[in-house]
C-alpha cells in the first residue's frame, strides 16, 4: 500500500512539472490559436537563468524565482516582438516553423555559452518526512503547491480581470477588437510575457527536482507538456493542468506496473486513444469556424 | 548582386582552405572524433585535451621517427556532436576527405560503434580509448574480431565480472538492484553482464529496471528498487545522469549504497553531485594517486597545460595515441595496412592506464581494472581488480 502512497507521490510532482510548461503552451494558444514550439526551449533558458541567479549571482530561492519569472517573461516579449509580430498576418504555418527556428536558436545559443551540463544547487533545506512508509520532501509538496496556485492565478487573470478580458476578445475576433480601443500589441505581449514567465517558474522548479540541466533538456519535456495541454484540451487553463496530471500518472504507472521500457509507449498509446474519444481533449470546445 | 556574392563567399573560403591542406607534405595526418558537444562534452573535452597533448609532444621533439625520416604529425578534430549518425559521418569525412592514417575515438560505445563500422568497410585503422562494449571491436553480422577496430579500455564483461566480484566479496551484498539505460550500449551491455556473474556469485538481483537516455525522473523505477529492499544497487549509467538518480534515491529515503562503473570516472560528477556520492565505489581504468611513473609524468603534464587531474578518457586516449605511434615507428611507414598489422602484434605496452597487450587476433587489450572511492571531491585508489 505504502507503495503505492509513494507512487502517487511521483506521479503527482511529475505532473506538476508538465502542468507548469503545459499552461504556457494552453495560454498562448488559447489567445492567439498559435502553438509556441518554442515554449520548451523558454523553459530551458529559464533553468539556465535559475542556474545563473542562484550559483553566479548566490541569491537564496525566492530572488532567485522571481528573478527567473523577470527574465524569461522578457526574453518572452522579446520574442514575439522579433520573431511573431512581423508574422501575425501571414500563414499559420509561417509562424509555427518561425518558431521552431527560434527553439533551435535558444537551443544553440546556450549551447555555445553553455556546453557542459550545469548543476542547480539545493536551494532549499530538502526536509523529508516519513509517514508509515512514504517518503514526502518539502520540496515535492513546494512544486505540487506551486504549480496548482499558479493555475488559479492565471485563471484568475484570464476570467477576473480587464487584462483577462482582453485577452479574451483578441482570441474571440482580431479584426474587430482593435476598433473597440483594445491595445492588442501590449494585450499580445503580455501574453507572452505571462507564458514565458511560466515556463521561468518550471525551469526553476525543474531545476530544483532534477539538478543536473543542459541545453537540450527542453525538447523532450516541452512535448510532453504540449500533448498534456491537447490531453486537458488546448486553450483550457484547467484542461492543461488535468492533462498533465494524468501525463504524469500513466508515466509513473506504467512503470510500477510493466517494465520500465513500455513506458512512453504504453502512455502515447494511450493519450492516444483519449484524443480519439476527445478530439478537443477532455476540457475542450470545438471552435465554431466563423464565415 | 547581392545573391551573387552571398554564393560567391563560400566558394572563395573553400577553395582557401582546400589550398591550405595540399600545401602540406610529409606529415602524419591523425583522425579524431571526439564528444565535443551533447551530452558528455567533458568527456569529449578530455579527450581533445589528451589528444593535443600527445600530437605536441611528439612534434615539440622535432616530429615522429618513421623510417629514416622524421614525420610531423597533423591532427584533424572532429565532433561528433553525441550522435551516432554524425560519429559515422565525422568517420567517413576523416577517412574519405582528409586521409587520415588512422582515427582515434569516439569514446562512448553508442558512437564508437557506428564509426568503428566505417572504419572496418573503409580499412582505416580506429582506436577507440574509452568504449568498453564488446561490439564496437566484432563484426555485426559474423562476431569475429574486426580487422581494422582497437581499443586502448578494458571490455564489459570484465568490467561486469569485477563488479560482481567486488559487490559480493568486498561489500558483502546478498542482493542487488540495477538501473541501467536500455537505450545505450554501453549501459546495457555492462548491466546484463553484472546480473548474470551476481547471481553466479551466489548473490540475487530483485530489481532490474530500465530507463532511455534523456529521462530525468526516475522516481518510479527507484520507488520499485526501494521495495525490494537491495543491499547494493548498481549503476552502470554516464556521469551527466548518475547524480540525478542518487539524489532522487536519497530523496525517497534508499539508503543502500550505490556502485558504478567507469562511467562514473569523470571530474564532472562531483560537481553535478555536491556531496551525494560519498563514500561509493565504482570501477575505472587507472587511479591518479597510485600511479607509476609513466602516469606521474603524464599527470603533472597533463596538470601543467590544462590546470586539471586528467580523467580515465584523457589516460585513454593519452594511450591510444602511444600505441598509435609506436606501431607507425615499428611499421616504419605511415601506410594504413602497414600500421595495422605493426599494431594487431603490438609487444607488451607500458601506458599510463598500465601494462597492455592486443590479445591475438582481437583489438581488445588485456589489462586490469582498478576501484576508487569517492571521498570529498576527490576519487581515492581503493584496490586493483581482476575477476
Amino acid at each position: 500500500m505504502t507503495y503505492w502512497f509513494q507512487q502517487i507521490l511521483n506521479a503527482l510532482q511529475l505532473g506538476s512539472i508538465y502542468g507548469l510548461i503545459a499552461l504556457g503552451y494552453t495560454m498562448v494558444y488559447g489567445i492567439l490559436t498559435m502553438i509556441n514550439f518554442a515554449h520548451g526551449d523558454v523553459f530551458m533558458v529559464g533553468a539556465f537563468f535559475c542556474f545563473i541567479a542562484a550559483v553566479m549571482l548566490g541569491l537564496p530561492f525566492l530572488p532567485t524565482l522571481l528573478l527567473t519569472i523577470l527574465g524569461t517573461a522578457l526574453l518572452g516579449t522579446t520574442i514575439e516582438r522579433v520573431a511573431y509580430k512581423p508574422l501575425r498576418q501571414a500563414p499559420r504555418v509561417s509562424a509555427i516553423i518561425t518558431a521552431l527556428g527560434v527553439g533551435i536558436f535558444l537551443e544553440n545559443f546556450t549551447l555555445a555559452l553553455a556546453p557542459y551540463p550545469q548543476h542547480i544547487p539545493p536551494l532549499l533545506d530538502n526536509i523529508t518526512w516519513t509517514l508509515s512508509g512514504v517518503t514526502f520532501s518539502s520540496l515535492q509538496l513546494i512544486i505540487i503547491a506551486l504549480s496548482l496556485g499558479l493555475m488559479f492565478l492565471l485563471d484568475y487573470i484570464v476570467y477576473r480581470t480587464p487584462v483577462g478580458m482582453a485577452m479574451r476578445a483578441i482570441s474571440w475576433d482580431k479584426t474587430f477588437v482593435p476598433l473597440m480601443g483594445v491595445p492588442v500589441d501590449s494585450i499580445i505581449s503580455i501574453t507572452f510575457a505571462i507564458g514565458a514567465g511560466l515556463a521561468g517558474a518550471a525551469g526553476t522548479m525543474y531545476g530544483l527536482a532534477y539538478p543536473v540541466i543542459d541545453p537540450y533538456m527542453g525538447i523532450m519535456v516541452g512535448w510532453k507538456a504540449f500533448i498534456a495541454a491537447v490531453v486537458g484540451g488546448i486553450g483550457n487553463i484547467r484542461g492543461a493542468m488535468i492533462g498533465s496530471f494524468i501525463l504524469g500518472t500513466v508515466e509513473i504507472m506504467v512503470v510500477a506496473f510493466f517494465p520500465s521500457t513500455y513506458r512512453d509507449f504504453v502512455a502515447f498509446t494511450l493519450l492516444l486513444l483519449l484524443i480519439v474519444i476527445r478530439p478537443y481533449g477532455i476540457l475542450g470546445q470545438p471552435r465554431t469556424q466563423k464565415v | 548582386m547581392k545573391k551573387a556574392l552571398s554564393l560567391l563567399i563560400p566558394l572563395i573560403l573553400v577553395s582557401f582552405s582546400t589550398l591550405g591542406w595540399a600545401a602540406k607534405e610529409e606529415t602524419i595526418k591523425v583522425g579524431l572524433i571526439a564528444e565535443l558537444t551533447g551530452d558528455m562534452p567533458a568527456v569529449g573535452a578530455s579527450c581533445k585535451n589528451a589528444a593535443e597533448m600527445a600530437v605536441k609532444e611528439i612534434n615539440d621533439a622535432g616530429g615522429l621517427q618513421v623510417g629514416k625520416k622524421k614525420m610531423k604529425l597533423q591532427l584533424v578534430v572532429e565532433d561528433n556532436a553525441g550522435k551516432a549518425d554524425q560519429s559515422a559521418a565525422a568517420a567517413q569525412k576523416l577517412i574519405t576527405q582528409d586521409e587520415v592514417v588512422a582515427i582515434i575515438g569516439p569514446n562512448a560505445s553508442r558512437y564508437a560503434i557506428p564509426a568503428a563500422e566505417v572504419a572496418e568497410s573503409s580499412e582505416t585503422i580506429l582506436i577507440t580509448p574509452w568504449s568498453t562494449n564488446p561490439k564496437t571491436t566484432l563484426d555485426a553480422t559474423t562476431n569475429k574480431p574486426k580487422k581494422y577496430v582497437f581499443r586502448a579500455a578494458f571490455i564489459d564483461p570484465f568490467q561486469g565480472k569485477v563488479l560482481a566480484k567486488f559487490a559480493r566479496d568486498d561489500m558483502k551484498a546478498k542482493t542487488a538492484a540495477v538501473l541501467y539505460d536500455v537505450a545505450s550500449d554501453y549501459n546495457k551491455g555492462i548491466a546484463e553482464v553484472f546480473k548474470e556473474s551476481f547471481e553466479k556469485l551466489g548473490g540475487k538481483i530483485v530489481a532490474f529496471e530500465t530507463y532511455t537516455t534523456n529521462d530525468k525522473d526516475f522516481s518510479a523505477q527507484l520507488t520499485k528498487i526501494k521495495d525490494t529492499k537491495p543491499d547494493v544497487i548498481f549503476l552502470p549509467n554516464y556521469y551527466s545522469e548518475v547524480p540525478l538518480q542518487v539524489q532522487q534515491a536519497h530523496r525517497q529515503g534508499i539508503t543502500a549504497p550505490f556502485l558504478g562503473s567507469d562511467s562514473w570516472g569523470s571530474s564532472e560528477l562531483l560537481k553535478l553531485a555536491g556531496n551525494e556520492l560519498e563514500g561509493y565505489y565504482f570501477s575505472t581504468h587507472y587511479a591518479a594517486d597510485n600511479a607509476t611513473p609513466i602516469a606521474k609524468k603524464f599527470i603533472e603534464d597533463y596538470k601543467k597545460t590544462y590546470g586539471n587531474v586528467p580523467d580515465d578518457v584523457a589516460a585513454l586516449t593519452y594511450d591510444a595515441f602511444g600505441m598509435l605511434f609506436k606501431s607507425i615507428q615499428n611499421a616504419g611507414k605511415a601506410d594504413r595496412e602497414a600500421v595495422r598489422n605493426a599494431l594487431s602484434t603490438l609487444p607488451g605496452y607500458k601506458g599510463v592506464t598500465g601494462d597492455m597487450k592486443f590479445q591475438a587476433g582481437s583489438g581488445d587489450p588485456i589489462k586490469s581494472a582498478v576501484i576508487l572511492q569517492i571521498k570529498g571531491d576527490k576519487f581515492v585508489y581503493h584496490s586493483n581488480a581482476n575477476p
